[in-house]
């Protein structure tokens, strides 16, 4: 079984480009878990077409000590399994540590002892405390990809990701699988990602274009794939998945400095 | 044979020698050879700074200084710990504060409070279940406060326990205030001890204007725990004097003396580390002067009665108090000859407190000892040094991450009189609002130590084999293994009271006891060289 966990700054489209890649690699046979560690619980809307209706710390909180993995482990869009962390409410308790308990728990429940080829976590954010970079740690996810776009601040975002790797990478053996970019429509932001990915010491491995199609299957609780299987955007998520299929590079990536950054964003974006 | 002993300057640099250079330089500034000039001033002890990680030190939690020091010997407030059960459990009743139940037979000292934090609470915040523990606690008890302190995963999941205080003060209608006093907020439980001050004065002083009691001489004794019963000797004593004891921050105590405090006279401050805030505001809002006092010792006690009574300049006040001292100090000398000439020359060490090490040292003097080397766990420079080091006291960021809070004169509640006596008195050299410190007090090339590590704890006993050496529980067998004699000052082990002339007398005993015990004999130290065959039966 790979172990992916996703990565990239808030709002970037985490979660409907794993979703969206997970549609597509259930599409070519491939047995695949979906592990929601987002507060608000939205990481797997799209595969069930609906929002979850109980996570796993509610589940926790509710049911006590007596949890079975089919509580809170639910099919998805073609055999596809889904589970949501949950969490607090905005502004209370701490959400790191739920990420760190609801993890724990799939453990003793048994959830990776299943048949499968794949399992995906969809984190939230940045890693911005230790709660949020367990499914890096103690080898629980061993690939990573960040999505990006050609923005500055997705950009530092993807980089300060990448120093959370660089930390795990040392003691977990946590690898970068390379960088998806979720293009916003900046100025060369194909060539200003390859760039990036090159100097993290990594890949583009793919340029997903913006396209409403996407939008329009949201609106539907549905992937892209699920919604309309034979339109173009479809077909991105296909080469999308069949890549991270078929990806061999893994690295320990090499963060940038602040400066460096600033210096790569102004030699694509200036001599646009 | 009389060893010749090491002098202070090389058992220093002994101390030292063993720590990395950075280390080591640090804790050279923590560490002084006294020398008292002429106009009174004494080296520099850097103190009330982080301890290195990897040094083991004495040092308690912020929480433990706000919960188990200033509030915990109060009786009839309801001490809630929020938090997991570890901290509320074993802060339980561990200093041996002792509380008269009163007539009201209010005390939930006997209880542990805590709401019992779970990983779910964590994870969904605690604020319900504090909610729900003020509440279970308001209908089991019906307590005329509950108060609520937050430990480390409180302040780290962000609970607001101060919303939660005015929500349950509101609906219950009882006071209802909590402490920010998480276990990691400072370098030492210090920090806890100002938090304590702050919230007392901001929650709970002022609330109570009726004068009760005795009209004049009323008093306030801050600093004293009454553990072992210390503070029922003062009590009987100021009693018998003719002061009328307002409150005590805060040995047996209760909730309607800290409300009425203001209505005292004279704050008198027993350990000026952890209760220094609270008369200074109560001075700056109050008029309230404060002076310094000591009750352990028969000396000090007497010195602190006589400057009592001169504050209040009252012929019968001042003769009733002379009568007392008189009284007590024929009690008082017939022991001390019987202990003193069994004890005299005997030496010792004090590695405690705040202002205990300093305090306890009148003991040591009156028994005819030789204190070679002492220092608190947690005291800033004017502990060691005095108040006039005050200004040039660095505040570094972990202070300043310690509330300081804005206190205005009270228009319509300052005593005017008050502060016109202090000012009259002041005029005559009479001090107020003074603490010297301990190293004026002690002797030229003895060795000052502040936050003393266990490392430094065993060599230094290796070096200068005091005869006794007191400190608290963690380290009393590591001492008493090396053959020496450990004197607890945070409990007293069972013993005590130690204050006023009575507890001087319990004191006197249970430390020729101990110096004089043939058992140190028995054990082997690790750095004896031959057996030691006979006890010496003294």
């Amino acid at each position: 079984m790979r172990k992916i966990a996703i990565y990239g700054k808030g709002g970037i489209g985490k979660s409907t480009t794993t979703q969206n890649t997970v549609a597509a690699l259930a599409e070519m046979g491939k047995k695949v878990m979906v592990v929601g560690c987002d507060p608000k619980a939205d990481s797997t809307r799209l595969l069930l077409n609906g929002l979850a209706q109980k996570t796993v710390l509610d589940t926790l909180r509710e049911e006590g000590e007596d949890v079975e993995l089919s509580d809170i482990l639910k099919p998805g869009y073609r055999e596809s399994l889904c589970t949501e962390s949950g969490g607090p409410e905005p502004g209370v308790g701490c959400a790191g540590r739920g990420i760190i308990t609801s993890i724990n728990l799939l453990e003793q429940l048994g959830a990776y002892e299943q048949e499968l080829d794949y399992t995906f976590y969809d984190v939230l954010g940045d890693v911005v405390c230790g709660g949020f970079a367990m499914p890096i740690r103690e080898g629980k996810a061993q690939e990573i990809y960040i999505v990006v776009s050609g923005e500055m601040m997705a950009m530092y975002a993807a980089n300060n990701i990448c120093k959370g790797i660089v930390k795990y990478a040392e003691a977990g053996g946590v690898r970068l699988g390379g960088l998806i970019c979720n293009s916003r429509k900046t100025d060369r932001e194909d060539e200003l990602i390859i760039a990036l990915a090159e100097k993290l010491g990594t890949q583009m491995i793919h340029f997903v274009p913006r396209h409403n199609d996407v939008q329009r299957a949201e609106i539907n609780k549905k992937t892209v794939i699920d919604w309309n299987p034979a339109c173009e955007q479809a077909d991105e998520y296909r080469t999308l998945a069949r890549k991270i299929d078929e990806n061999k590079m893994f690295v320990v990536p090499k963060p940038l400095a602040i400066e460096e950054l600033e210096t790569l964003l102004m030699e694509y974006g200036l001599a646009a | 044979m009389i060893e010749q002993r090491l002098d202070a300057e090389s058992v220093k640099k002994e101390l030292i020698a063993k720590y990395p250079d950075k280390v080591g330089k640090k804790r050279g500034n923590q560490m002084q050879v006294n020398h008292v000039a002429e106009d009174g001033t004494v080296p520099m002890v850097l103190a009330n700074s982080r301890t290195t990680p990897g040094i083991i030190t004495q040092r308690g939690c912020t929480y433990a200084g706000c919960k188990g020091v200033v509030l915990g010997p109060t009786r009839d407030i309801v001490n809630i710990t929020h938090g997991p059960i570890g901290c509320g459990f074993y802060s339980w009743l561990t200093r041996r504060n002792m509380t008269d139940a009163g007539e009201d037979g209010e005390n939930y000292m006997m209880y542990s409070f805590s709401t019992d934090l779970k990983e779910e609470n964590i994870v969904f915040g605690g604020e319900k279940k504090l909610e729900a523990a003020i509440q279970e606690a308001y209908d089991l008890f019906h307590p005329k406060a509950i108060s609520i302190f937050s430990t480390c995963p409180v302040g780290l999941i962000g609970d607001d326990v101060h919303a939660v205080a005015r929500r349950m003060k509101e609906k219950l209608g009882i006071n209802v205030f909590g402490f920010s006093c998480e276990g990691y907020k400072g370098v030492s439980q210090s920090a806890g001890h100002h938090i304590a001050n702050n919230q007392l004065f901001k929650h709970i002083v002022g609330l109570d204007d009726e004068v009760r009691g005795q009209k004049k001489f009323r008093v306030n004794l801050l600093g004293e725990y009454n553990i072992g019963g210390d503070a029922w000797v003062i009590e009987d004593l100021l009693k018998r004097c003719g002061f009328e004891l307002v409150a005590t921050f805060s040995g047996n105590s209760t909730y309607g003396q800290f409300a009425n405090s203001q209505t005292a006279d004279l704050n008198m401050v027993m350990c000026h580390r952890s209760i220094n805030y609270v008369a200074e505001m109560m001075e700056k809002k109050y008029g309230i002067p404060w002076i310094k006092v000591n009750f352990v010792g028969a000396g000090a006690t007497a010195k602190s009665l006589r400057k009592m009574a001169a504050y209040f300049e009252d012929a019968e006040l001042v003769a009733r108090t002379e009568q007392v001292i008189a009284e007590e100090m024929v009690k008082v000398e017939a022991a001390r000859e019987r202990h003193s000439a069994r004890c005299k020359g005997k030496t010792a060490m004090l590695f405690v407190g705040g202002s205990r090490a300093h305090h306890y040292q009148e003991l040591f003097t009156e028994l005819g000892m030789k204190v070679l080397a002492a220092g608190y766990e947690f005291a800033h420079r004017d502990d060691y040094e005095g108040r006039r080091v005050l200004p040039t006291i660095k505040i570094d960021a972990d202070s300043r991450n310690i509330e300081e809070i804005h206190v205005e004169k009270d228009v319509e509640k300052y005593r005017e009189h008050l502060a016109a006596r202090k000012a009259e008195l002041e005029a005559k050299g009479y001090t107020f609002s003074d603490y010297e410190g301990m190293m004026p007090e002690m002797d030229q090339d003895s060795l000052v130590i502040d936050d003393i590590s266990s490392y430094e704890t065993e060599k230094i006993i290796e070096i200068w084999k005091p005869d006794v050496f007191c400190a608290g529980v963690k380290e009393k067998y590591v001492i008493q293994k090396m053959g020496v004699a450990c004197k607890q000052l945070h409990n007293y082990d069972a013993g005590g009271p130690y204050n006023g002339f009575s507890g001087a007398i319990n004191f006197y005993k249970d430390i020729d006891m101990r110096v004089n015990s043939p058992v140190w004999h028995l054990v082997k130290a690790p750095w004896s060289a031959v057996e030691t065959t006979e006890p010496a039966l003294a």
